[in-house]
């Protein structure tokens, strides 16, 4: 399988874990990342608050990008970012339902002789497991189940709303993946009220301690339901929820001391691929109750009958 | 829609409480009998009329115009009247379709909750009316035609108050003022004969519960039930107040947003770390040695300092940004001058234009908000 791979700006700057994991986790599934460096920033919902127009074209750009790698061979557009598909989705949306919008906005593309056509297949890489690559085929790849590890999914807004926008529905319960994911890598599910929540970044520049309520409010549930960790598809939810964590605790009165795992990182854990390798270490809340799970699994493995 | 299969039961769980009673809240279950298409209210209505009497539902029209039966159905809030019970029961968990009051409301009793101690404050908080221009026109205010379309979403509202009800914004800062509210705020802000839309933005822009409080979690845009989208005319509302008003507001959002806009053009990817600063300092180079962005980066140290310690963030990366190269970086820049260039601001409504496919040719997408920048 090959993807025109675009990794979003934050997996490359303030969370070089995600994009590292990712290139670390490709190659274990079989996963060619053609990656999409010429394409930009998708706006993640403020450009296009500052214009519509803007956004659109930037994306329009990108989306064309990929369909010259689509041309080339790659089965899709792939994505590691929940803001990225929000984004770009709400700008697809508006691109593939209007003409004489997509033409207007091709005009200004055709100065680089480029031109989205509606239609464009992008998905995240949450999506892409489940719908192209397959829970089945995700199963026999595991070599270390997350056998015991109690993991709470945090799915991140731009993924889950609006449900039609997304493609959401019976068919593909896309607000639901997360779960299905945890399951085939043999993790256990932790339900908890925050999951489908927002984590509160957009407005962390705006009104900090709402911003910060809301990612410890979030936490706090999971940790209340006693869950190990927390994994999210989002980059920026990773921000608030995890380099946020140690100021957004002094906010509530229980201590908050909850890992936070990119999706490709818990994928990479069940694959084999050691904590280190894919940069656990770089989190600011040491992720010590899934380093130490891991490092268990080994001694477990290694001893006679399972030592655990 | 089939309005021929024949009546079946469905199991109603509802959340009852009395305050006044001093008891606690309670689940109550009943089974009804209806056809597949009738309404949860309808199911409601029944287990009321031949269960039990006292259970408290606010309801008038039945046809999804009043707005008085907002319920959360399965978690999720909407109107009772609007919801198939065989719908319903297909996104239950358990075979069981579980109705609660709607969240953010004090409840009055069981399914009827507390709607003027929220809802229609906040409504009253934005001047619900249209401040007329002096002086009167002898005749009727002649408008044009394409900005009352843009206003017709808004006025879509029917005060059912499900968008509030979900709002995850004012599920930690009850001050917000939330998404009915901006919407109706929207309704006059983009109304050609209001006198004081320079008034009404400012206002909005600088209250630190305002326009800048909205998490963009799309909440409201889901749990609405006539497609008004109040983020969406949030998200108008900043607009206008930023590009067209040029409203630099206390609360950092229109220099976040300013800033974020520059250091996509600056580098075709965003650079992080300028972005903090800048949201407090300024839009410039210079705006991280701002004292708002010193007292900020100093209240952010603990972060800044374990996410340097762990080399999640290098000081080279918070230095020198990522970059496209020169070619595409060139090419990015001329879409953002060629945008920025342009006399109108071209924004496409879908929810006025409808989408191709529903229509019979192309429809001319430039009709929604078309306010000069």
């Amino acid at each position: 399988m090959k993807v025109a791979y675009w990794p979003g700006c934050v997996s490359r700057g303030f969370t070089p874990e995600l994009h590292g994991s990712m290139a670390q986790v490709a190659p274990k599934l079989g996963i060619e990342l053609v990656e999409l460096d010429r394409a930009c920033c998708t706006g993640a919902g403020v450009i296009a608050e500052h214009s519509q127009e803007l956004a659109d074209t930037l994306n329009a750009r990108t989306f064309a990008l990929a369909q010259q790698e689509i041309g080339k061979g790659a089965d899709l557009m792939m994505n590691i970012c929940s803001t990225c598909q929000g984004a770009q989705s709400e700008s697809q949306e508006r691109l593939d339902a209007n003409k004489v919008y997509r033409d207007h906005v091709n005009e200004t593309l055709s100065k680089e002789s480029l031109s989205y056509t509606e239609g464009i297949a992008n998905k995240n890489f949450l999506w892409l497991l489940v719908e192209d690559y397959g829970l089945d085929r995700l199963k026999e790849k595991v070599v270390k189940p997350l056998t015991g590890l109690k993991v709470g999914p945090f799915y991140g807004c731009y993924i889950v709303r609006p449900a039609d926008r997304l493609g959401i529905d019976e068919e593909n319960p896309r607000d639901s993946y997360l779960s299905l994911v945890i399951e085939a890598l043999g993790g256990t599910v932790i339900d908890y009220a925050g999951s489908h929540k927002c984590c509160g970044f957009p407005i962390i520049t705006m009104a900090k301690d709402a911003s910060l309520q809301m990612a410890a409010r979030n936490l706090g549930d999971a940790q209340a339901a006693d869950a190990d960790c927390i994994v999210t598809p989002c980059p920026l939810c990773h921000l608030n929820l995890d380099l946020q964590q140690p100021i957004a605790a002094k906010l509530v009165p229980t201590p908050l001391n909850m890992p936070v795992l990119h999706l490709p990182q818990l994928v990479g854990l069940a694959l084999g691929l050691s904590p280190k390798e894919i940069g656990l270490n770089k989190h600011v809340v040491k992720p010590t109750a899934v380093v130490d799970w891991s490092a268990s699994v080994i001694a477990g493995v290694g001893g006679e009958g399972g030592g655990w | 829609m089939d309005t021929r299969k024949p009546p079946q039961d469905y199991t109603l769980r509802i959340r009852r409480y009395d305050p006044e009673s001093g008891e606690a809240p309670y689940w109550d279950e009943h089974v009804i009998k209806l056809e597949p298409h009738r309404s949860v209210l309808e199911g409601l209505l029944q287990a009321k009329a031949k269960f039990d009497g006292s259970i408290g539902v606010r309801c008038s029209c039945r046809a999804a115009i009043c707005g008085s039966c907002g319920v959360r159905v399965n978690g999720k809030p909407g109107l009772a009247c609007h919801t198939h019970l065989d719908d319903a029961l297909k996104r239950s968990k358990d075979g069981k379709i579980t109705v609660e009051p709607m969240g953010n409301m004090p409840v009055i009793k069981d399914l009827i909750v507390d709607m003027d101690a929220v809802h229609w404050k906040k409504i009253n908080r934005v001047t619900p009316w249209l401040i007329g221009k002096t002086p009167v026109p002898e005749r009727e205010y002649v408008v044009d035609r394409l900005s009352m379309v843009d206003v017709t979403q808004t006025m879509a509202c029917i005060q059912c108050g499900a968008c509030v009800s979900d709002c995850l914004s004012m599920e930690v800062d009850p001050g917000f003022i939330g998404p009915a509210a901006l919407a109706k705020a929207y309704r006059f802000v983009g109304d050609p004969r209001d006198a004081q839309q320079q008034e009404r933005l400012k206002d909005l822009a600088e209250d630190p519960n305002g326009i800048y409080n909205c998490t963009h979690c799309f909440k409201c845009v889901e749990a609405c039930p006539k497609g008004v989208a109040p983020m969406n005319q949030i998200m108008r509302l900043r607009r206008r107040a930023g590009a067209d008003h040029h409203i630099n507001d206390r609360n950092n959002g229109h220099r976040h947003e300013a800033a974020f806009v520059t250091l996509v053009r600056d580098g075709g990817l965003l650079h992080e770390a300028e972005l903090l600063p800048r949201s407090y300092g300024g839009d410039s180079w210079f705006g991280k040695f701002a004292p708002k962005a010193g007292a900020e980066l100093v209240a952010s140290l603990p972060a800044i300092t374990k996410a340097l310690l762990r080399r999640k963030v290098t000081p080279k990366a918070a230095l020198f940004p990522h970059k496209l190269a020169k070619p595409d970086l060139e090419a990015v820049q001329n879409i953002f001058d060629t945008v920025k260039a342009r006399e109108e601001r071209y924004e496409l409504n879908l929810y006025v234009v409808g989408d191709d496919k529903d229509n019979d040719q192309p429809i001319e997408g430039a009709v929604g908000d078309r306010s000069t920048t």
